[in-house]
């Protein structure tokens, strides 16, 4: 039963390299180097300190205006800081159409990129007791502190079975 | 205050790191000047942390993302993110930058007690924290 399975593995991820939506590579996600230490510090204290890409400028934008109503938290800043977090995601915004719309408030779990990629994830592991969150990244992404989001990492021992994407 | 001010002041230019004890000893310095004869009690610190204030429907007390014990990893009630441990026996650098100590005070202040938290409430919690075995 393993054995045709392996077979079909680099071709599935041949396929999946010539179809994925990003720009680069979807599963890598690494911190662009000129992210302002606010960036971790005010952003990566209560949920991972979110890949910039994943969301549209104008949506990041709305974001950062917002912050005193943060998804039901206070999460106020000083104005420089806030000015100084903003430009940067702005930087390294997505311009694809696929990331666009992400509501209002702006959810990155919300994009058509970010729910296709999802699409296999069972409804009942959204609301597993370890996940709580589709914004808690980790919970099934093991290694999304450094910014990878490989298959091959996943953390819960029923998504290495089944590739979610 | 001018003792806070001055361990802040000292953390923004230069990142200077304190110890629990010495921002401890500053906010009870500031919760005597407002109380003559204010002492720290570890034990009012532990039934501040333990109080149900239950103004967040999520976040009721501190327990909610911080566990019954600050000794244990916590985790945050709404995204599940992993939080280290509050006291500074399990997790060293708790309660050594005076600046993040403030912010956080003034962020889970509002959130979970529903006000900001007096001085008085600061140097109990730290002392309660530092002290747990």
């Amino acid at each position: 039963m393993a054995q045709p399975r392996r077979m079909r593995l680099p071709v599935i991820g041949l396929l999946l390299a010539l179809v994925l939506p990003l720009p680069a590579r979807a599963d890598r996600l690494p911190l662009p180097a000129d992210a302002p230490p606010s960036f971790k510090a005010e952003c990566g204290s209560c949920h991972l300190a979110f890949p910039p890409q994943l969301l549209t400028a104008p949506d990041w934008r709305r974001v950062m205006a917002g912050l005193d109503r943060h998804y039901g938290d206070n999460a106020s800043l000083d104005e420089k800081t806030r000015r100084e977090i903003e430009a940067f995601l702005v930087r390294h915004a997505a311009t694809r159409s696929r990331l666009a719309g992400a509501g209002d408030p702006p959810r990155l779990t919300q994009t058509e990129w970010f729910r296709r990629e999802h699409r296999k994830v069972p409804d009942a592991l959204w609301r597993d007791a370890r996940v709580s969150s589709a914004a808690n990244c980790g919970a099934c992404h093991g290694r999304a502190e450094a910014g990878s989001f490989r298959g091959r990492e996943l953390a819960l021992p029923e998504l290495r079975k089944r590739k979610h994407d | 205050m001018k003792q806070v001010l001055l361990v802040l002041s000292l953390a923004s230019g230069l990142a200077a790191a304190a110890s629990p004890q010495e921002l401890g000893a500053a906010y009870a310095a500031e919760a005597a000047r407002q109380a003559p004869g204010f002492q720290p009690s570890a034990r009012r610190g532990a039934e501040f942390y333990a109080r149900r204030f239950a103004v967040s429907e999520k976040m009721p007390a501190c327990s909610a993302c911080h566990t019954e014990s600050p000794l244990q990893p916590g985790r945050h009630a709404v995204t599940g993110k992993a939080i280290k441990p509050l006291a500074p026996r399990a997790e060293a650098a708790r309660f050594s930058d005076p600046a993040k100590v403030e912010k956080w005070f003034r962020r889970n202040c509002t959130e979970v007690v529903g006000r900001a938290c007096s001085a008085a409430e600061k140097a109990d919690f730290i002392l309660f924290a530092s002290a747990a075995l």
